[in-house]
């Protein structure tokens, strides 16, 4: 059987690429676009390491397949930052030291960024149920949050 | 010959601030390449069979349908590996026998484990290689299976190992045991202590095992080039243990592998250890072409090393006014399928933040039928605290007198006789005590159904083996080359900013990098809290030696004595008791004419670092029960905690929180679930439960800073303690919130309710 | 080896036709939410995809005259965003809030929730006690049908072959009504329901119950309706004897199973205090919407 030939955006970007029907978008990003600022942690999305945007919509980019990218706009981490410089939630991770290893730290930004989007003003609650589809290990959450609320704060022009 | 750098207390200009990691930008853009973003031209991708069963020989395998299988380059089973020895090394915290690692990441006469690898193959993509590991055909003759520890510890158990017999017991035993060593420290007459006392207690713990799930499931590219030389990357904290372990096991030179170790996304003492690492390079061996192995989020449950769920008796007595006179503890923990469980360490730590004289602690190392056990975060400690902090909070309960009191009133402090060796230097465990008393966490009130716990731990920590070499390059900036891996916890960013405070320049002058295996002498592995301690060490003491080294350019150049020359503020300067004044020259001016006044100028260090500093915390929790459903929520959490100087104070912040809610996870829903087959029931993120944001309220921190006397900044491990505390404060918040004394890990839910009916029922003992 | 075939048709009867004409295992692929996971374990090897997310009916949300009526692939985080529905169905909306995570919710679809048959499905157990009607086109034409009456046991519908639910119809509301649901699980996200109470209720002018509607989910082998507790509370106040009834008969219309995620024992206890607490819920949002 041929493979499925998908033209989709990618961070702003046309990509065109060959799938089969069972590789997911996750595969497609990391193997067939290089794109690997898209983490697997657990293949089953329990752990969000491989959050992505399609359509902006927050997913697991595990559970779609790469066929059903087809004509969509997908965003991943790499598109995160301007052309010239980090978006304010990259910057007050770096600031907070609300990243220790960075595995997770590619999902969480883009789950916050989403959250962001469509609530400038979270409380620490709201927030914490937001990002429960995201894992991490090893910041114990504190520094994270405390990031996204000071970008959030930010970008609300606070 | 070991070394010890002493501390000097001074002012500070860059150690104790918080600049930015310099991994930091990769990390939030996603351009950090962790093992599994690695690809290599005409790679092939390598998948392991593993046993279905928990415990079977192995009377055959056959591969010829895999092999033949189009895009299947190269299989290997137990037949591609050579047998080895018993000998014994040191693995991060642990000690690992090499006959039982090349069985463990390759099943031999029988499998172990439910996931214990059987055969391995490198195909030209996923899905070949996925549907070829069906095609390989393995009999085995399932043998009954033993996983609880006390179950495995009886006479006529399962037998996994028929030629194990008991060690360090007289007289030497003659029949074989699932019991690989039995240890025991004691101190003082165990007995006589007892009968001092006015209270007796005596309590039995169980514990569940526990999974470190670092978000970043294991991964390795190996490349093994036709001149026998290989290079691998791959996700580990020590790439110098994992070479020599890799070298062993492969029958190969050591200078013949160059490990690379990537960026790595958590380990917390699980990546201590190889398992597909030389799998992949026979695999590359036979394919002649590099083999990427990334583990599935199933195997690294099923497959890599959790801990050892254990059964723990403790028994203490005090007298009214609170004083421990007697502690005796049994440990028994799981081992896995080989020998070598932290039952040692976890016995080191089961008492010491105390001043006892009447101590006795007997630790066995059992092997069950789960997978190997590896080093958790301060392995071992937390269990037999769960068990000594619940049993000293009813001591304290019973007698009225305040749980932080009651501690003071035994704290172990500098010149204390721990009893298994070494007295005790300059500590900090009071100080945790004190400021958590102080706290105003302490004082808050509570209401219905809610209470306060509050427990406290204690970490040897280590040092060991470090090299670093240190260049300043032609324009004055200076690259620091590390051999210990930055296990995430902002380590390299540390070792630059005392680097920075050492040589007296900025901090973003001076650039950390991790080497690989052939940059650097032996570094030991990323462990026992050892990075900013050992490594920390030797960085100052190569910054030292490259001062010195600027010293005597500067006098070759000025044409002074050596002894009218002083380092201060990034330059050289002339003494005060110089006789003839000179022009200061800067780094910077220095290094632009190194080449012509003997050639770059650099720092190296090969030390075996010692003097680590142990670390002490106190943890206050608040909870509250809701009765109806046995659920546990945290309303608040502080970590108090000695670190003898924060470095960097966000790290150090960091890692009280990352191992404050690991250990809330432990203590209230993680556990590996077994069948009654043996098989692993819960080995994904949905069933195996780790805190989630919402879990967990903030993390407040306070640092407390008691310097190591043997460092030269007073650096203390950190990131150990934290984890240990958590199971036994909340379980004594428990207690205080509804009066029942839980003894069994997790504090899931059904047991809590379970024992609610109980005491309702009047069945449970208090 | 096969390669899976994968078709988006933009009709429902171009899907009913690739569904009942499919010779191996097909699939509908709507979130794909579990689907994907089983397909990755190797529980599920299907050899055709059917992507519905093409199909217009399928992903409308639409307040008609007789009552809401939302598609099956509408995904649940549309369903959540949608403030009408939300106000209407405050009960149903809790349910599928508890689907899995932001990231799962923005894909997966309450038509994939009820149809992959959990028995702990958090959806089912709010569209029971609200008596919504599933709409089911075959091969053989329409039919509606109550959504108790679909799944069948674990991982098993009573749809047939070339069946698709296309949508959900919830009735219209009557004055004084409120519906809840409430799960119990060890964490506070992220879990599968140990225990779900669906519960939907009305009351008259003097505050007396006249209607209820109690299920269970994760407690049998299928979302159970349990008609003793809609029993224990029509004709009262809705007071504590009444609530203790109900938290009776919820506990003992369980036929739970240990597993790893509970106990018979729990189970049986745990769905007494949750359906208490989901019926508290919805009673004081009926008082409220007076």
């Amino acid at each position: 059987m041929a493979k499925h030939r998908v033209t989709a955006t990618v961070n702003g970007d046309a990509v065109e690429f060959l799938c089969e029907t069972r590789q997911t978008l996750l595969e497609v990003l990391r193997d067939e676009l290089r794109l690997t600022g898209t983490k697997e942690g657990c293949g089953t999305g329990d752990c969000g390491a491989c959050s992505v945007t399609v359509d902006e919509r927050l997913v697991c980019s595990c559970l779609v397949l790469g066929v059903e990218a087809q004509g969509k706009s997908i965003q991943t981490i790499e598109g995160m930052a301007g052309d010239k410089e980090l978006h304010p939630l990259q910057r007050k991770f770096l600031e907070h030291a609300a990243l220790q290893c960075g595995i997770c730290t590619p999902g969480i930004l883009i789950a916050a960024r989403s959250l962001l989007e469509r609530n400038p003003d979270p409380t620490e609650g709201e927030l914490r149920y937001w990002l429960a589809g995201n894992l991490c290990r090893c910041t114990g959450y504190h520094k994270i949050v405390e990031a996204v609320l000071d970008a959030a704060r930010e970008m609300r022009g606070g | 010959m070991s070394t010890m750098v002493k501390y000097e207390e001074k002012e500070l200009r860059v150690v104790g601030t918080r600049p930015l990691r310099p991994d930091g930008v990769d990390k939030v853009t996603g351009r950090a390449r962790f093992a599994a973003d690695y690809n290599l031209p005409g790679q092939l991708i390598g998948k392991v069979l593993r046993s279905p069963h928990a415990h079977a020989r192995i009377k055959s395998i056959d591969t010829s349908k895999a092999k033949a299988l189009p895009g299947v380059k190269a299989v290997v089973t137990r037949d591609d590996f050579a047998d080895m020895p018993v000998e014994y090394a040191l693995s991060g915290e642990l000690t690992i026998n090499f006959r039982d690692v090349t069985r463990n990441m390759m099943a031999r006469e029988k499998v172990l484990y439910d996931g214990h690898p059987v055969a391995a193959l490198a195909a030209t993509s996923e899905w070949i290689a996925r549907e070829a590991i069906k095609l390989i055909k393995v009999e085995y003759e399932v043998l009954p299976h033993v996983i609880d520890v006390l179950e495995a510890m009886k006479p006529g158990a399962p037998l996994l190992h028929e030629e194990q017999y008991t060690q360090d017991v007289t007289p030497k035993p003659d029949r074989p045991s699932n019991i690989a060593k039995r240890l025991a420290f004691s101190r003082g007459d165990i007995e006589a202590g007892f009968r001092q006392a006015d209270l007796i207690i005596e309590r039995t713990f169980n514990t569940k095992p526990v999974h470190q799930c670092y978000i970043e499931p294991q991964a390795c590219l190996a490349s093994y080039t036709e001149d026998g030389q290989v290079e691998l990357w791959t996700a580990t904290q020590g790439h110098f243990v994992f070479r020599a372990q890799c070298a062993k096991v492969l029958q190969m030179d050591v200078s013949k592998i160059r490990v690379t170790p990537t960026e790595i996304g958590g380990g917390f003492g699980g990546k201590t250890n190889i398992y597909t690492e030389p799998l992949a390079i026979a695999l590359s061996r036979k394919s002649h072409r590099p083999v990427k192995m990334v583990m599935t989020r199933e195997d690294v449950f099923r497959a890599t090393g959790p801990t050892s769920g254990a059964n723990v008796r403790i028994k203490m007595g005090c007298t009214r006014d609170g004083r421990i006179t007697a502690a005796e503890a049994e440990l028994n923990f799981q081992a896995g399928a080989f020998a070598g469980s932290s039952v040692g360490q976890a016995s080191m730590c089961a008492f010491t933040r105390y001043d006892l004289d009447n101590v006795r602690v007997v630790g066995n190392d059992v092997t069950v039928n789960r997978p190997k056990v590896a080093a958790y975060r301060a392995p071992g400690a937390p269990i037999p605290v769960f068990g000594v902090e619940s049993v000293i909070d009813e001591m304290a309960k019973k007698f009225g007198i305040d749980p932080i009191e009651f501690r003071l009133r035994n704290a172990a402090k500098e010149g204390t006789q721990t009893y298994y060796g070494p007295k005790l230097g300059r500590i900090g465990y009071i100080e945790t005590l004190e400021k958590a008393r102080a706290h105003p966490h302490y004082s808050a009130p509570v209401g219905p159904n809610q209470g306060r716990g509050v427990a406290t731990g204690f970490w040897y920590s280590i040092g060991k083996e470090t090299c670093v070499a240190l260049n300043i390059n032609e324009d004055g900036t200076v690259t620091l080359m590390l051999g210990t891996v930055d296990v995430a916890g902002g380590s390299r960013a540390s070792m630059a900013m005392m680097v920075a405070e050492e040589l007296g320049i900025d901090y973003d002058k001076v650039r950390p990098i991790i080497g690989d295996t052939s940059s650097l002498g032996f570094n030991f592995v990323t462990a026992g809290s050892r990075s900013t301690f050992a490594s920390g060490m030797a960085s100052v003491l190569a910054a030292r030696q490259a001062i010195e080294k600027m010293r005597q350019r500067v006098a070759q150049i000025r044409e002074v004595p050596l002894d009218d020359v002083i380092w201060k503020d990034g330059q050289a300067l002339p003494a005060g008791s110089a006789a003839k004044q000179f022009a200061p020259m800067s780094l910077t001016e220095i290094a632009k004419v190194a080449g012509k006044t003997g050639g770059a100028i650099a720092g190296h260090v090969e030390i075996n670092a010692q003097g680590a500093g142990p670390g002490f915390g106190t943890h206050i929790v608040d909870v509250e029960v809701d009765k109806q459903t046995g659920l546990i929520k945290i309303l608040r959490y502080t970590v108090v905690q000695d670190v003898g100087k924060a470095i960097h104070p966000a790290y150090v912040e960091g890692q009280f929180q990352g191992g404050a809610v690991q250990g809330i996870g432990w203590a209230l829903n993680e556990e590996y679930v077994y069948g009654g087959d043996g098989v692993l029931q819960n080995p994904g993120f949905l069933d195996y439960r780790v805190p989630v944001f919402s879990d967990v309220p903030f993390i407040d921190t306070v640092i407390v800073e008691v310097p190591n006397p043997n460092h030269p900044y007073g650096v203390r491990g950190c990131g150990e303690v934290p984890i240990i505390v958590p199971m036994a404060a909340i379980a004594n918040a428990v207690e205080n919130a509804i009066g029942i004394r839980l003894c069994e890990q997790p504090m899931s839910p059904p047991r809590v309710l379970k024992a609610i009916g109980e005491a309702a029922a009047g069945n449970l003992k208090v | 080896m096969s390669e899976i075939r994968y078709e988006k048709p933009k009709t429902l009867q171009a899907a009913v036709a690739l569904l009942s004409g499919a010779n191996g295992q097909a699939r509908v692929l709507a979130g794909g939410t579990d689907l994907l996971i089983q397909m990755r374990s190797g529980r599920v090897e299907p050899e055709l995809l059917v992507d519905i997310k093409g199909v217009p009916e399928m992903r409308s949300i639409v307040a008609e005259s007789d009552g809401f009526r939302f598609g099956a692939a509408v995904t649940c985080m549309e369903l959540i965003e949608h403030e009408e529905f939300a106000r209407a169905w405050p009960g149903v909306t809790d349910g599928v809030k508890l689907i899995g995570s932001i990231q799962v919710k923005g894909r997966a679809t309450v038509g994939g929730n009820l149809c992959n048959a959990s028995p702990a499905a958090d959806s089912v157990p709010g569209l029971i006690a609200a008596a919504a009607i599933a709409r089911i086109i075959g091969p053989n034409g329409q039919r509606d049908v109550p959504v108790q009456d679909i799944p069948a046991g674990p991982g098993r519908t009573l749809l047939a072959k070339g069946e698709i639910v296309v949508s959900f119809l919830l009735p219209r509301r009557s004055p004084r009504s409120g519906d809840a649901y409430l799960r119990f699980t060890p964490r506070t996200e992220m879990d599968i329901a140990v225990v779900g109470a669906g519960v939907n209720l009305t009351l008259d002018k003097k505050g007396f119950c006249t209607q209820a509607r109690l299920s269970l989910g994760a407690v049998a082998e299928r979302a159970l309706l349990v008609h003793d507790a809609a029993a224990a509370l029509i004709g009262t106040p809705i007071d504590n004897a009444a609530l203790d009834r109900l938290a009776a008969a919820a506990s003992a219309a369980c036929r739970p199973i240990d597993d790893k995620r509970g106990t018979k024992d729990f189970r049986i206890k745990v769905a007494g205090v949750i359906a208490r607490r989901a019926a508290e819920i919805a009673l004081e949002r009926a008082r409220r919407t007076n």
